[in-house]
C-alpha cells in the first residue's frame, strides 16, 4: 500500500444549503478492497461520485491514478481505468435490452472489437451466473441480478479502480454472498486491482482490508475492522461504529429491545389471512398458491431472494393486484379494491420511493394526512409529531430528490402511518438504510405492535431485522418454503446463524447446494488486453450510442409506429382537410325592390360557385342576427327602386355586408362580390349596347406552377418540410432530459464517450428515422395525391436530409436544457408547431410576415426547405437554382449540435 | 360526498404545488399565453399585405407609370421594377409572388382601341395570395386605364355602385384574428399536454401506486387533475385575453368576456379528459409526445380556426363536429368578434358540455381499467 490510489485534500461539496462533504482529507489505499461506512446522507455517495469524475469537484483537491481530477485531460486519460457503479438498483442499465445487449453497450464504449467482446461478455456472465438470461430484458430481472449485471457492465473493461455505491442494497443474502464471492475472485485474479465499496451492511464492511467511518461529511476514523474495533473496544464493527459517532449522534441510541407478545387469551383475531393465493403474468406465475394467517399485533417477516414474489404478494393483499386464484381477507373481509373503508386501516409502504419528488417532506405529510382524512385540527400536531418521531425536522421544508435514500425511506414510513392504520405492509422498507436509523425504525414498530396492536407485514433482506419478527416466512419462486418463528427454523435446520438457515433453504429450493461456483476462471485473463483508445473521436463510441438507441425504438412498438404511421396520417388530414379555395360561402338577399331588375341581380350572384344561398332576409333585424350568429358570410342589400333608379341612371348602390370575423375569408369574399358586380355591369352594357369603358385593356393572368389553384398541390410539398419537423424534433426531444430523469445520464460522466458522441449517436438513428417519413410521404404525395414531382428528385432527398437533421438537432437541443420530459414535450410542441404552420411560409410567405414572426420565419430552418420542397415539386428546380436555401441549413447543423454540447455537462453538477 | 369533494381539491392543490416547481414549464406556459400569442397576431399579415410584386415594364409611358404606382403599402411591397429575364428566376425562388409584364407600347395600343394585354403571373403554390392577389391586381390596373382612358376621353360614371361594408373587424386587422385563434390554440395545446403529462409522471414514478392504496377512487384522482390544470390554463387564456389580446394588441372585443370563459371552461372540461385518455394510452412520455402531435395537428387546422370550415370536404367538416374545437371556435368567433350573447351560442354551448360529458365518461372508464396496470 505504497502509492494511494486516491488523494482528497480538503474536498467539500454543497448542494444549495446542504454540506455535503466538509473538508475531507483521505488517502485511499491501491490495491486494497476500502470500505466507506457511515449512515445515510453523511457524503458517501458524494465522495465515490467525486472520486470517479462523475460530479464536479467545487473546492479542495481529488487526485485519482496519479493525477488531478480537476484536468480535463486527466479525467479522458484515466476514465478507462475507472469503472463506477452508481447506488440504486440498475439505474445505469437500459431496461429494454437484453442482459448480453447491455454489457455489449459498455463494451463497445470502451472500443473493443467484436472478438474480444464476445469473449469477455462470455466469461462475465458465466462466471456472474447470469448466461442463462443473456436474452432477458434488463427491467425484468430481479434486483439481485440487477446489480450483478450491473457489475459485469463495470468489468467489461479492466478497470484498476472499482467503484461501488451500495451495491448490495436491497439484494438478498443469497445473491449478496454469489456478489462479494464473484468480487473475490475477480480480486485474486487481478492484483492491484483496487475497489472502493459504500455500503450499509456491517456484516460485508467486516471483510474489507481496510474502512472508512464517515459522518456529517467527515471523516471519523480509518483502519482495518480489527483496528476499528480494537480502538472503540467492541466486539462487533456495528457497535464500533456507533461509538465511534459524536456524542450527541449517539445519545438517542440504545439497544433495541423487543417486549415479547402479550397473549391475549382465547381466539387470536386475524388480521391478514391468505388462502391458495396466486397470481400469474400469462405463462409466469410470480405467486404460486401462498397461504398464511396473521394475528392481530403480530409483527410477520418475509423473506426471500429476489423475484421470488414478496411484492406480488403484498400488492394482492393492498388491492393494487387482482389475485389470480385464491383469496385473501383482511379483518375477515376479502380485499377489495373498491374498499375505501379497508384502505383507511392499511398502511402500506412500496419498495420504491413513490412519494411526491415536486412537494416538500412536510407537504408530502400534510397531503397524505388530508387524503385520509384526519380532522383538520389534527392534522398539524399529527404531522409534527411525525416529524419528530422520524427525525425529520430538519429536512421538512426540502424536497425528496435531495435526501439520501435512507432518509426517504423514513419520510416514507411516516407516511404510511400518519393515519393510524391498524395492519402496516412494508415492503422492504429499510433497504439502504443505515444500522442506528434501522433500530429507530424497529423501535418505532415494536411501539405500535406491543402498545397499538397493529398487525405488521414486513419483507427485509436484514437477518437481524428478521430475528426480531414474531414469525417469519421463507419464500422462494413463488412458494413459501417455511413459516415459523425465527428460533424454531433455524432449530429444524440445526444451524446456529438465521442467515445460513435462509441459505441452505434457498439453496436446497434452488437445487444449488453442493454446486461449485460456476467457472472460477474469472475474467482476469482478459488483463493483458489491449488498452482501449483513447482518441478524442471516436466513430465507434458514437455508433454504439446509435445503436443503442435504435435498439431501444426497436423494442417499443407503439412508438416506431407512431413515428411511421403518424407522418402518413397527418398528411392525409392536412392533404385533405385544409384547403384554402373559399368556397360554398353562405348567403343571404334582402330584397327591398323585388322587381325584375332586382332579382336579376341576385340571379347573378346565385350563379356563382363560390356561394350558396340561404333563405332571403326580411328585415334589416333579421339581417343583424343571421350574421351575429355566423350563419351568414355575407349578406346584399338591394334597395328599394334599384330597377327604376337604375334606368333613370340615377346610380343607385347595392349594400354589401361581409363578416370580418376572418379577415382572410373577407378579403377574398370582398374580391369575389366585386367580380361579380363588375359582371353584372358588363353585362348590364352590353345588353344596353354601350361600349364597354371596361375593356380598353385586358390581363392575362397566369396561374404559375399550379394552373388550376388548386389547394392539393400547392399544401401537399409545403406540409412534408412541416411533418418533417415536428416529427422528428419530438423523437429526440426526450432523447437526453430521459436519461437525466431516469438515471442513466451516469454512463456519460463516467464513460469515455464524449458530449459530441453522445449527441450525434442519439441523432443518427433518428435522421435515419426521418428520412424514412420522407420517402414515406413522397411516395404518398406522388402516388395518392397525384401531385407531379416536378424537378430534381436527388436535391429534395439532399434537402430533406440537411432538414432531417437539423430538426433532430432541434429537439436535441431542447432536450438539453430542458429539465422535466413534461416541459421538453410542451418545449417542442411550442418551438415546432406553431412557427412551422405559421411562420414558414405555409400559408402567408416569409417575406410579407412583420415583426418577431418576420425575424422567426426568416430564421426558422423549415422556412429554407419549404422552398426546396416546393422548388423541386410544382417549379422544376434543381440544385443549380436552389442552392442558396442549402446554405442556411448547412449552417444551422453544426450550430445546433454546438449549442448542444455547451448546455449537456460531462459532469454532473 | 364532501370528503369525495375534499379529496378532489386537495389532490388538484398537489397539482398546482407540482406544476410550481417546474420553472421550464412555468416560463413555456407564460411564453405561450403572451409572447406567442403576441407573435402570431401581429406577426400574419392581412390575406393580401406586403404581397411581394415585381414589374417588368416595357413601355415606360405615362399610363404604365401610372399603374406601377398604383401597387401600393399595405397592400403591396413596393413593386421592384425588373427585366424580363429575372422574371422567370424571380418567381421560382419565391422572391415574388406576383410578376407584371407590361408589353411595349401599351399606352399607344389602349388609346388606339387595340384592347393590348398586361400579363400577370401568379405563385399558385401560395394559393392565399394567389386568389386574392390576383383580383386585387386586375381591378387596379382596370381601374387605372379606364381613368387615364376617362380622362383623356371623358367619359360617365358607372351605373350601379358597390357599397362594401364589412362588418365585425371593418378595417379586417388580421390581428384581431390571429391573436383570439392563438389564445384557443394554445388552451387546446396546453391543456392536453399538461394532463396527459401529469398522469405519464405519476406512473413513470410510481406515485400512481400510492394513490391507490389511499381511500381514494379513480374518479377523485381524475377529476382532481382535471379541475386544476384546467383552472391554471384558464387563468391563463383570461389573462392573455383581457391583458395581452385587449390592452396591448388594442383589439376590440365585441361581446362579454365572461361568456366567453365560461365557453372555455367547458371546453377544457373535453380537453383535459382528453389528455387523461391519451396519458392512458401512451405508456411513456415519449409516447405521449408523438401522440399528442398527432391529435393536436388535427385539431388546430381542421376546426375552423385556420381555414374556414365550410370549404373543406364534407366528411372532415362532419367529423370535426365531434372534436370540441370545432364548436370553441365558432363559439369564440361569434363571442368575441360579433358581439353575439347567450341566445345565439347556446347551440355550441350545449354542443361542448355534450362533447365534454362523453370525453370524460370514456376517459373516466378507461382510467379506472388502466389504473391498477399501471402501478
Amino acid at each position: 500500500m505504497s502509492v494511494p490510489v486516491a488523494r482528497l485534500t480538503g474536498v467539500g461539496l454543497r448542494y444549495g444549503e446542504t454540506r455535503a462533504l466538509d473538508a475531507v482529507d483521505l488517502e485511499i489505499p491501491a490495491g486494497g478492497m476500502v470500505g466507506l461506512i457511515g449512515p445515510d446522507g453523511v457524503g458517501k455517495s458524494s465522495l465515490l461520485a467525486l472520486v470517479a469524475g462523475a460530479r464536479r469537484i467545487q473546492s479542495g483537491e481529488v487526485q485519482v491514478l496519479g493525477g488531478d481530477m480537476r484536468d480535463r485531460r486527466h479525467r479522458r486519460r484515466v476514465c478507462p481505468r475507472i469503472a463506477y457503479m452508481p447506488q440504486g438498483l440498475g439505474r445505469n442499465l437500459y431496461p429494454t435490452l437484453s442482459v448480453f445487449e447491455n454489457v455489449d453497450f459498455f463494451g463497445r464504449l470502451f472500443g473493443h472489437d467484436q472478438a474480444e467482446r464476445r469473449r469477455r461478455i462470455a466469461e462475465l456472465l458465466e462466471s456472474t451466473g447470469l448466461a442463462p438470461f443473456a436474452e432477458r430484458p434488463a427491467g425484468k430481472l430481479s434486483g439481485g441480478m440487477k446489480q450483478k449485471l450491473g457489475l459485469c457492465c463495470a468489468l467489461i473493461h479492466d478497470p484498476d479502480l472499482l467503484i461501488l455505491d451500495e451495491p448490495t442494497t436491497g439484494v438478498d443474502p443469497l445473491s449478496r454472498n454469489q456478489f462479494w464471492e464473484l468480487i473475490g475472485r475477480i480480486r485474486a485474479g487481478r492484483a492491484g486491482m483496487s475497489v472502493i465499496v459504500a455500503t450499509a451492511y456491517m456484516e460485508e464492511a467486516e471483510r474489507f482490508d481496510w474502512l472508512v467511518a464517515m459522518d456529517a461529511g467527515r471523516v471519523l476514523a480509518t483502519g482495518s475492522p480489527a483496528q476499528l474495533r480494537g480502538q472503540t473496544g467492541c466486539d462487533s464493527l456495528e457497535a464500533a461504529f456507533i461509538a465511534l459517532l459524536p456524542e450527541e449522534r449517539r445519545s438517542g441510541h440504545r439497544a433495541l429491545v423487543i417486549p415479547p407478545r402479550r397473549s391475549t387469551g382465547g381466539t387470536p383475531e386475524i388480521a391478514i389471512e391468505a388462502h391458495d393465493l396466486t397470481c400469474r403474468f400469462g405463462d409466469f406465475v410470480a405467486v404460486d398458491h401462498v397461504s398464511f394467517r396473521i394475528e392481530r399485533g403480530e409483527i410477520f417477516g418475509f423473506l426471500g431472494s429476489n423475484g421470488c414474489g414478496k411484492s406480488t404478494t403484498m400488492k394482492m393483499l393492498t388491492g393494487l393486484l387482482p389475485a389470480s386464484e385464491g383469496d385473501c381477507a383482511l379483518f375477515g373481509q376479502p380485499v377489495d379494491a373498491n374498499d375505501m373503508a379497508t384502505r383507511r386501516r392499511v398502511g402500506y409502504m412500496s419498495q420504491a420511493f413513490s412519494l411526491y419528488r415536486e412537494l416538500t417532506v412536510r407537504q408530502n405529510l400534510v397531503l397524505h394526512a388530508r387524503l385520509f382524512h384526519l380532522a383538520e385540527k389534527e392534522i398539524e400536531p399529527r404531522v409534527a409529531e411525525m416529524l419528530e418521531r422520524f427525525d425529520l425536522a430538519r429536512v421538512q421544508d426540502e424536497l425528496p430528490p435531495s435526501l439520501p435514500l435512507g432518509i426517504r425511506q423514513r419520510l416514507s414510513l411516516a407516511v404510511a402511518v400518519i393515519h393510524r392504520p391498524e395492519i402496516l405492509i412494508l415492503d422492504e422498507p429499510t433497504s439502504g438504510v443505515d444500522p442506528v436509523a434501522r433500530d429507530g425504525f424497529w423501535q418505532l414498530m415494536v411501539e405500535l405492535s406491543r402498545n397499538d396492536g397493529v398487525t405488521i407485514f414486513i419483507s427485509t433482506h436484514f437477518m437481524n431485522e428478521a430475528q426480531r419478527c414474531d414469525r417469519i416466512s421463507l419464500m422462494h419462486a413463488g412458494k413459501v418454503l417455511d413459516s415459523d418463528t425465527p428460533q424454531r427454523l433455524m432449530e429444524k435446520r440445526g444451524l446456529p446463524t438465521l442467515e445460513a438457515t435462509f441459505i441452505a433453504y434457498l439453496e436446497e429450493a434452488a437445487g444449488l447446494a453442493g454446486k461449485p461456483p460456476a467457472a472460477a476462471a474469472s475474467p482476469v485473463q482478459a488483463a493483458a488486453a489491449v488498452r482501449p483508445q483513447r482518441s478524442s473521436f471516436s466513430w465507434q463510441r458514437l455508433f454504439s450510442y446509435a445503436r443503442r438507441e435504435s435498439m431501444e425504438l426497436r423494442r417499443d412498438p407503439i412508438r416506431l409506429t407512431l413515428a411511421l404511421l403518424g407522418t402518413v396520417l397527418l398528411m392525409f388530414i392536412i392533404g385533405y382537410g385544409i384547403s384554402l379555395d373559399v368556397e360554398d360561402l353562405s348567403y343571404a338577399v334582402l330584397d327591398r325592390d323585388q322587381t325584375t331588375t332586382s332579382q336579376a341581380y341576385a340571379l347573378n350572384i346565385a350563379g356563382s360557385r363560390y356561394f350558396v344561398e340561404h333563405e332571403p332576409i326580411r328585415d334589416y333585424a333579421e339581417l343583424e342576427r343571421r350574421m351575429r350568429s355566423g350563419e351568414l358570410s355575407l349578406a346584399i342589400e338591394i334597395p328599394p327602386g334599384f330597377g327604376r333608379d337604375l334606368k333613370r341612371g340615377a346610380n343607385p348602390e347595392i349594400g354589401v355586408w361581409i363578416d370580418g370575423a376572418m379577415p382572410t375569408r373577407a378579403t377574398t369574399i370582398k374580391g369575389y362580390v366585386q367580380g361579380l358586380h363588375n359582371d353584372y355591369l358588363r353585362e348590364l352594357a352590353r345588353e344596353a349596347g354601350v361600349p364597354a369603358s371596361a375593356g380598353a385593356a385586358s390581363s392575362e393572368v397566369r396561374y404559375r406552377y399550379n394552373p388550376d389553384v388548386e389547394s392539393l398541390a400547392a399544401m401537399v410539398p409545403a406540409v412534408i418540410p412541416l411533418l418533417l419537423i415536428m416529427i422528428p424534433a419530438m423523437l429526440t426531444a426526450l432523447g437526453v432530459v430521459r436519461e437525466k430523469e431516469l438515471g442513466s445520464i451516469t454512463n456519460l460522466y463516467v464513460t469515455p464517450v464524449t458530449r459530441l458522441e453522445f449527441l450525434l449517436g442519439k441523432q443518427l438513428p433518428y435522421i435515419a428515422m426521418g428520412m424514412v417519413n420522407f420517402l414515406l410521404m413522397s411516395a404518398l404525395a406522388v402516388l395518392v395525391f397525384e401531385v407531379p414531382l416536378k424537378g430534381s428528385f436527388a436535391t429534395l432527398l439532399l434537402g430533406a436530409l440537411l432538414f432531417v437533421t437539423t430538426s433532430t438537432g432541434l429537439g436535441l437541443l431542447l432536450s438539453t436544457f430542458m429539465r422535466s420530459q413534461i416541459a421538453a414535450v410542451f418545449g417542442t410542441a411550442i418551438a415546432t408547431m406553431i412557427p412551422a404552420i405559421q411562420f414558414a411560409g405555409l400559408i402567408h410567405p416569409v417575406s410579407s410576415l412583420e415583426g418577431l414572426a418576420a425575424w422567426i420565419g426568416q430564421i426558422y430552418p423549415a422556412t429554407y426547405f419549404l422552398v426546396i420542397s416546393r422548388g423541386v415539386f410544382s417549379k422544376a428546380l434543381d440544385f443549380t437554382e436552389l442552392w442558396g436555401y442549402f446554405v442556411p441549413l448547412l449552417l444551422t447543423i453544426p450550430l445546433l449540435t454546438l449549442l448542444s454540447v455547451r448546455f449537456l455537462k460531462k459532469q454532473e453538477d | 360526498m364532501p370528503q369525495t369533494l375534499a379529496n378532489i381539491l386537495h389532490l388538484g392543490i398537489k397539482e398546482f404545488r407540482s406544476l410550481g416547481r417546474d420553472y421550464a414549464m412555468l416560463a413555456l406556459i407564460v411564453w405561450a399565453f403572451t409572447l406567442g400569442v403576441y407573435s402570431s397576431a401581429t406577426g400574419l399579415p392581412e390575406t393580401l399585405q406586403h404581397a411581394p410584386i415585381a414589374i417588368v415594364d416595357e413601355d415606360r409611358s405615362q399610363l404604365s407609370t401610372r399603374i406601377v404606382n398604383a401597387f401600393q403599402a399595405p397592400y403591396f411591397r413596393p413593386p421592384e421594377l425588373i427585366d424580363q429575364r429575372e422574371m422567370d428566376r424571380g418567381l421560382d425562388t419565391g422572391r415574388y409572388t406576383f410578376t407584371l409584364d407590361i408589353p411595349p407600347d401599351f399606352q399607344r395600343d389602349v388609346l388606339a382601341g387595340r384592347q393590348p394585354a398586361i400579363q400577370i403571373n401568379v405563385d399558385a403554390t401560395r394559393i392565399a395570395q394567389a386568389l386574392s392577389g390576383a383580383g386585387y391586381i386586375q381591378t387596379i390596373i382596370a381601374t387605372e386605364v379606364d381613368e387615364f382612358v376617362a380622362r383623356y376621353r371623358g367619359g360617365a360614371p358607372l351605373p350601379a355602385q358597390l357599397a362594401v361594408r364589412v362588418a365585425f373587424n371593418p378595417n379586417l386587422t388580421q390581428s384581431w384574428f390571429g391573436g383570439v385563434m392563438e389564445v384557443i390554440n394554445q388552451i387546446t395545446m396546453l391543456s392536453i399536454i399538461l394532463t396527459g403529462a401529469a398522469l405519464i409522471r405519476e406512473r413513470e414514478h410510481g406515485t400512481v401506486e400510492h394513490l391507490l392504496v389511499m381511500p381514494l377512487t379513480a374518479f377523485e384522482i381524475m377529476a382532481a387533475k382535471v379541475w386544476s390544470m384546467a383552472l391554471v390554463v384558464l387563468v391563463a387564456a383570461a389573462f392573455s385575453l383581457l391583458v395581452v389580446v385587449q390592452g396591448w394588441l388594442a383589439v376590440p372585443i365585441g361581446g362579454s368576456v365572461a361568456l366567453f370563459l365560461l365557453g372555455a371552461a367547458l371546453h377544457l372540461f373535453a380537453t383535459t379528459s382528453m389528455g387523461i385518455y391519451l396519458g392512458t394510452v401512451a405508456r411513456s412520455m415519449p409516447q405521449l409526445g408523438l401522440l399528442t402531435i398527432l391529435v393536436l395537428i388535427p385539431l388546430q387546422i381542421l376546426s375552423g380556426g385556420t381555414t374556414p370550415r365550410e370549404s373543406m370536404p364534407e366528411l372532415v367538416q362532419n367529423v370535426m363536429e365531434l372534436a370540441p374545437t370545432t364548436h370553441f371556435v365558432s363559439l369564440a368567433q361569434a363571442i368575441l368578434y360579433r358581439g353575439a350573447g347567450l341566445e345565439i351560442v347556446w347551440p355550441q354551448l350545449l354542443a361542448i358540455t355534450a362533447i365534454g360529458a362523453v370525453f370524460f365518461l370514456a376517459a373516466l372508464r378507461r382510467f379506472r381499467r388502466t389504473i391498477t396496470q399501471m402501478a
